[in-house]
């Protein structure tokens, strides 16, 4: 056993993949002491964390429901900070996804499945990104910082979604606020007839896939990392840093667009004014945990959807409110955010050569 | 007429356009409607003709809009920017009172308790930002504070013990943030995030497992003071000197911290940490031990803040009741170009137009109410895109200090 911590106090190529697994078991063992501490039973709260979240296909299935959104809008956080830039802004623009899928879902009459469903698909990617964009364009133009000016389009696209919703999209045959359901010609098939799961999760896994190519194989994705590495240079370089900060918010934003217009057309069929995803933030934990890597968004949304999913179990099993799942992921972050607690704790040893995760700078610079 | 730059063009457009649409609405109101009465407290009501007077607002928008391009220097865009919102703003209130008293004491008054938790949040932001740490978990420790006060009223039983308990889980809470953002050198901005998150679990806990389970379910809010002598003054009485405890704290928190950071040691030297902080250093100040007092000062005020919403205006606690307004708070604060007598101005302006859309829901004005509540989000934006004057941040604000 010593030897097995020697070696990874040395072998540094290792820290890339324990500095996140230690940050995750510390956050457990802290959640375990605030459980203890409650009064409930540890054992019986962390099985019915894991029976809840992966005990049965039906949870199983469940979970990957929810991951499908994570992956997306995760994605949408860790495209932005790879340009430099912190997306808070996730939240409204894949509110104005799902607005825009849900009104091409039930106005756009009289079109074959093969052609609506892109649409409306395409419609909402289109919309998140132009929510997307403009703090981005802001940013290039005026050094208005993206996160104050995400957190302001976050509230506008809120009150704007909930007057839509209540005035003209307004269903006046349903009982609560919402639009009318979309036709079946935009539904997101499900992948199992008997599950909720939908073909979206495909899609949201091959959207990593494609961003990875993005970000890794072509000219555009050479170019935003290096703006979001050092402007300076990447000026020096003769990139137009401007540009690239507007796009890469446009990319940003049109995956949270895809991962609300997925929410409508594959899960709900219709937008209700009450439609609260708190995905924004979610995903910012998740790209965090991922370290910005898109390949590794996927194994980071499956376990924070697993945490969503197995909360109610835990609740009923150990009556342990399930906000006690919103104080293990900050830790899991705070962790991630800062390796040198880690470190300090397990004693490893510092990377040589790199410096700490330091992703955006101060206020309009 | 000065040079007119693509900047200015598009300004003089817009406020022209809106000045004269004001003057074409003024004439699709009725010549014999009821008059607007604008009520002033104790001093009665001026009757106003509603036609003639948003006639005269457009005109005079117009000209405001207009006369500084013929100025020798100036800053045109500021002018035509508060004209414009000025003559807009009065319209509305004209329009919206029309056969009513429009109560405008009661708005100024309201708008300077709504603009409380904003201009405290501001403070507790550019303390932290005057050393240089960045603070976006502002909204974080107002929530804390908002339940931890609450939770200790209600156990105690004594509100301004719950007051005191508010203010110190602000600052404990700024503490952790100290210690990632100085100790750790973490992201400042991450480690906010981690802290607003950490809140809303923290405070959701809480609720659901000991509030909720209380015998009760709400306290009493402090109670309204009424300064003798200086409360009968007309008007300022009523707006200034009559008031909850956190309305008078905030007031006397803006002259404080003013006279504390630009006439004294600690001032200064916290204003060269967040300007140089190398520099600040080579001349024997202690940066990481000042940057964690400034953190912690702020987090108090930030507890202050969070007291606003559970002890002074509701008497309860609801999950995420800050609802946004610290990050509102970080915006006033950068449209007060980091000094507490802005953050007051830019704290009033969020908490203006707050009252405004109250006002107007009670009234039943027919403007959607969500149209209203984007506004100060809109003006943020606005703002921060510095169309009404540069707003420079201190120059080693978000850079963490790693001592040579």
């Amino acid at each position: 056993m010593k030897l097995f911590f020697e070696k990874i106090r040395t072998r540094v190529q290792f820290q890339e993949l324990f500095i996140p697994f230690l940050s995750i078991a510390t956050s457990l063992i802290i959640g375990a002491v605030i459980i203890w501490a409650s009064g409930a039973d540890v054992y019986k709260a962390y099985q019915g964390l894991l029976q809840g979240a992966f005990g049965k296909p039906r949870a199983i299935a469940e979970t990957f429901v929810i991951t499908t959104p994570y992956i997306l809008s995760g994605l949408a956080v860790a495209f932005g900070f790879k340009c430099g830039l912190f997306n808070i802004g996730v939240e409204g623009q894949l509110y104005a996804g799902a607005l825009s899928a849900a009104f091409i879902g039930y106005a756009v009459k009289g079109l074959p499945h093969f052609i609506h469903l892109p649409f409306a698909l395409i419609g909402g990617i289109v919309a998140g990104s132009i929510w997307g964009a403009i703090p981005g364009y802001l940013k290039a133009k005026t050094g208005g910082h993206e996160v104050i000016n995400t957190i302001m389009m976050n509230h506008i696209m809120i009150r704007l979604t909930d007057y839509l919703v209540k005035n003209p999209m307004l269903d006046q045959k349903a009982s609560i606020p919402r639009t009318p359901y979309i036709l079946e010609s935009a539904y997101l098939p499900k992948i199992f007839p008997s599950f909720r799961l939908h073909w979206g999760f495909v899609l949201a896994i091959c959207m990593v896939f494609l961003v990875y190519f993005v970000l890794f194989k072509t000219t555009l994705g050479f170019e935003i990392r290096t703006v979001g590495l050092n402007q300076n240079a990447a000026r020096y370089a003769g990139m137009n840093v401007s540009r690239n900060f507007v796009i890469a918010m446009a990319i940003s934003g049109g995956l949270a667009g895809c991962a609300g217009s997925g929410e409508v057309l594959g899960l709900n069929y219709n937008l209700p004014a009450a439609f609260i995803s708190g995905y924004g933030f979610d995903a910012i934990a998740i790209a965090l945990l991922a370290k910005s890597n898109p390949l590794g968004i996927i194994p980071s949304a499956i376990l924070w959807a697993a945490l969503r999913n197995g909360a109610g179990l835990m609740q009923i099993r150990a009556g342990i409110s399930i906000d006690m799942i919103n104080i293990i992921q900050a830790f899991v972050i705070m962790f991630i955010a800062a390796p040198r607690i880690v470190r300090w704790i397990y004693r490893i040893k510092a990377e040589k050569g790199k410096a700490g995760m330091i992703l955006t700078r101060g206020w309009g610079k | 007429m000065r040079e007119v730059n693509y900047r200015m063009f598009i300004f003089s457009g817009l406020a022209v356009l809106i000045n004269a649409l004001i003057l074409r609405f003024s004439y699709l109101i009725a010549p014999g409607a009821e008059l607007t009465l604008l009520g002033f407290g104790d001093l009665g009501s001026l009757g106003v003709n509603p036609g003639v007077s948003i006639r005269v607002l457009g005109i005079l928008g117009l000209g405001g809009s207009v006369a500084p391009l013929f100025w020798k220097s100036g800053k045109y865009v500021s002018v035509s920017f508060f004209v414009t919102a000025f003559t807009a703003v009065g319209s509305i209130i004209v329009w919206a009172g029309i056969g009513s008293v429009f109560d405008i004491v009661g708005l100024l008054g309201l708008s300077l308790r709504l603009s409380t938790p904003i201009v405290l949040g501001a403070i507790a932001g550019l303390l932290c930002e005057r050393t240089g740490v960045i603070n976006i978990a502002i909204e974080g420790m107002m929530l804390t504070a908002a339940c931890i006060g609450f939770t200790a009223s209600l156990y105690v039983g004594n509100m301004w013990v719950g007051l005191f308990f508010a203010i110190l889980s602000g600052g404990i809470i700024a503490l952790l943030h100290a210690f990632l953002s100085v100790t750790m050198i973490t992201d400042q901005i991450i480690s906010g995030t981690v802290i607003n998150i950490l809140a809303v679990g923290l405070t959701g806990f809480i609720r659901r497992s000991f509030l909720l389970k209380a015998r009760l379910s709400r306290t009493g809010i402090l109670p309204i003071i009424a300064v003798p002598l200086f409360s009968r003054i007309p008007i300022v009485g009523k707006i200034l000197f009559t008031n909850q405890p956190i309305v008078f704290m905030m007031m006397g928190l803006v002259i404080f911290v003013t006279v504390m950071l630009f006439n004294t040691r600690w001032g200064l030297r916290t204003r060269s940490i967040g300007e140089h902080p190398e520099a600040a250093d080579t001349v024997g100040i202690n940066v990481f031990s000042m940057r964690y007092l400034n953190v912690m000062l702020g987090g108090f005020v930030a507890g202050l803040a969070g007291a606003w919403f559970s002890l002074e205006t509701t008497g309860s606690f609801d999950d995420l009741m800050t609802n946004g307004k610290g990050f509102i708070a970080l915006a006033a604060m950068i449209f007060g170009k980091w000094h507490p007598v802005g953050a007051f101005m830019g704290g009033m302006i969020f908490g203006f137009s707050d009252a405004l859309q109250i006002i107007f829901q009670i009234k039943d004005v027919p403007i959607p109410p969500q149209i209203l509540w984007m506004l100060p989000y809109l003006i943020t934006m606005v703002v921060l895109a510095g169309v009404i004057g540069k707003s420079t941040p201190p120059a080693a604000d978000g850079a963490p200090y790693i001592k040579q």
